[in-house]
């Protein structure tokens, strides 16, 4: 259900802690994301941001902290009340995370088929519609998985992240592995569900380009913890090492000079 | 917001019909509002088009609004969408979502001989896929020969450790219980007829030819041969075997050789100690339930089976373990993209290894009674 007018946040983390037997991966890390805004996660290769992720939508058990997603707090909630969160949220794992065993369509229809009872024929126009709205083709909806490119596994897994129309979507890289142009029209879709659905998205991403032009905040991990939080303008500002390489290193000045010459 | 029951009434404004939407039009309620949807389009069909006021819908999404778009292709207009939801509309209304898909029939005379026949095909594939890594296993144990160098000894010792040093615990317990099982049976059946002394005969020469052998192998395929299969068919599926190929490196070599040799060096040892288990509890039972002391047991044994008993059964070993790791290796390869295909190859790796196993065990008998052994 679309919520943007209610305010709050989507997600709350406080002091989370998470480690794996010596190693402390969070340490103490906290965070808002508000109720329809595109936050944007970035951080060095190994820093935890997937960790994060995953401990958000409960596949890593935490050590330490409280997590609430949609207004729930997921460590307290029953079973009912958290397959109702889960209803409610959507994941695009890294590497789609296909079912290998059924057909595009199918993975698609399968929350709806869960969740939902439906006619088999909107059932099948609407996993169709949601397959062409991320950019599939037709003759493409009976492939399986194994058949797909990168790309399109990645497209496949974003329409069944998005199969129930669900308020918050945790997207792992969305962009990474597809080519400049669609990884553009996978942000501006991204943005478009975003505004129509009063959708929240919580984005893991390298792409300097999508955190430029669709994330409205970003989050940097560093060191376990939190090391800024704020709009593009304010990272440019930061004078963390990481940070500053980031955002302010060569592909970062290029990006943004050609942002700023290009005719909007 | 509270969300509410979709709605669609008919009310008449300035004159003419319009259709009012309402409530919730969201996934769900998406099973209601379809209903609500159809019955509004079979009602204006033949009518003057009604127009459709969104301004009261309380909250939308793309169910919502792929059934708007199913009622507007009747005809009907949308007035007062709000704004917000626009975008969502607009975008779902360009989707191509292509014609339905029609499934081809399955069913008659003419699908069931097609069935028939690509099983037959599929069989057929299956035996030149074995014959075929047989080939490609013939062909790199020739390079091997010439290249001694080439042999990797510490992935041989890793296989030969799980496949055989690992397997003794369950292999011992398995051959001890058929074994004490046997003479019981024996026992008990002889005696009617007071030959129980006989019992003796029929564990040794039926464990060292034929039991002892034949359960090891079993056990092997289903243990190993399926690990085989799960190993070289992940590999598979995550282009580990492809990368091999790429570095230039012969997957056969690298991945199936070692763990046939294994096999063929675990398998006889498995099947000597499996052997000796059987025999030790064929005797325990001759012992305390037939009530022959073990000396008796042992001086019996010595007049009834000879080395030929023994060596009858060795020389099996070696082959089937051939058998069971060539099937194992070709199903692993064979494996598709899909998790699916894996479970499926390795079924059907342990089923045909197996009945292979019995099959070659048959040849063998045929064989030894040729040549008198």
């Amino acid at each position: 259900m679309p919520m943007s007018e209610t305010a709050g946040e989507a997600i709350r983390v406080r002091d989370l802690v998470v480690g794996f037997d010596e190693r402390v991966v969070l340490n103490g890390v906290s965070i808002d994301v508000k109720r329809g805004e595109v936050f944007g996660f970035v951080g060095g290769s190994g820093s935890g941001k997937s960790v994060l992720l995953r401990t958000i939508i409960g596949l890593i058990p935490k050590r330490a902290g409280s997590i609430e997603v949609l207004g729930a707090n997921l460590a307290v909630t029953s079973e009912a009340e958290h397959r109702g969160i889960e209803r409610r949220w959507g994941v695009l794992f890294q590497h789609g995370a296909l079912f290998s065993s059924l057909t595009v369509l199918q993975n698609v229809q399968f929350p709806m088929r869960e969740y939902l009872r439906l006619s088999p024929r909107l059932m099948d126009e609407v996993a169709r519609a949601k397959l062409a709205m991320v950019g599939l083709k037709p003759k493409d909806h009976d492939k399986l998985p194994s058949e797909l490119s990168g790309g399109m596994t990645k497209r496949v897994a974003l329409a069944r992240a998005l199969a129930l129309d669900p308020e918050l979507v945790f997207l792992d890289e969305p962009t990474s592995g597809l080519d400049p142009i669609s990884a553009g029209e996978f942000d501006q879709l991204i943005r478009t569900l975003q505004q129509t659905l009063g959708l929240t998205v919580f984005m893991i991403t390298h792409d300097l380009e999508s955190l430029q032009t669709v994330c409205d905040r970003i989050g940097v991990l560093a060191d376990g913890r939190i090391v800024a939080v704020g709009s593009i303008s304010t990272m440019r500002e930061v004078e963390h090492p990481w940070v500053k390489a980031y955002f302010r290193g060569r592909r970062a000045e290029a990006l943004s000079r050609r942002l700023s010459t290009a005719p909007s | 917001m509270v969300s509410t029951a979709p709605t669609l009434t008919r009310a008449a404004t300035q004159g003419r019909f319009e259709l009012e939407a309402g409530g919730s039009w969201t996934a769900s309620y998406a099973n209601e509002l379809e209903r609500l949807v159809d019955a509004a389009a079979q009602g204006t069909r033949g009518d003057a088009l009604p127009a459709i006021n969104l301004a009261n819908v309380s909250a939308f999404d793309t169910y919502g609004a792929w059934l708007l778009e199913r009622l507007r292709k009747t005809g009907a207009e949308i007035v007062n969408l709000p704004e917000r939801y626009r975008g969502l509309f607009e975008e779902i209304t360009s989707a191509d979502i292509g014609a339905p898909a029609r499934r081809p029939g399955r069913r008659g005379l003419g699908s069931r001989l097609e069935t028939l026949g690509r099983a037959t095909v599929a069989m057929l594939a299956d035996l030149a896929a074995i014959a075929a890594m047989l080939g490609a296993i013939c062909v790199s144990l020739g390079n091997l020969l010439r290249h001694p160098a080439r042999l990797r000894p510490t992935s041989v010792v890793h296989h030969l450790d799980r496949v055989g040093w690992q397997a003794v615990p369950i292999i011992l317990l398995i051959t001890f219980l058929i074994g004490g099982i046997i003479a019981q049976q024996g026992i008990f059946h002889f005696r009617k007829f007071g030959a129980d002394a006989y019992v003796v005969d029929m564990v040794g020469i039926l464990v060292l030819r034929e039991i002892g052998v034949l359960i090891v192998a079993i056990m092997v395929a289903g243990r190993s041969g399926s690990s085989y299969t799960a190993e070289l068919g992940s590999m598979k599926m995550r282009e580990e075997v492809d990368a091999l190929r790429t570095m230039g490196l012969d997957p056969v070599e690298v991945l199936v050789l070692p763990r046939v040799i294994a096999l063929i060096i675990a398998l006889p040892m498995l099947t000597f100690l499996g052997s000796m288990a059987a025999l030790y509890g064929g005797g325990l039972v001759a012992w305390f339930y037939g009530g022959m002391h073990p000396d008796i047991f042992i001086a019996r044994l010595k007049e009834a089976i000879s080395i030929t008993h023994f060596k009858v059964g060795m020389i099996k070993a070696p082959f089937m373990a051939l058998v069971i790791g060539v099937v194992a290796c070709a199903q692993g390869l064979r494996v598709k993209g899909s998790a699916e295909s894996l479970g499926l190859q390795t079924t059907a790796s342990v089923v045909k290894a197996i009945f292979l196993v019995i099959v070659l065990d048959g040849l063998f008998a045929m064989f030894f009674a040729a040549i008198d052994m």
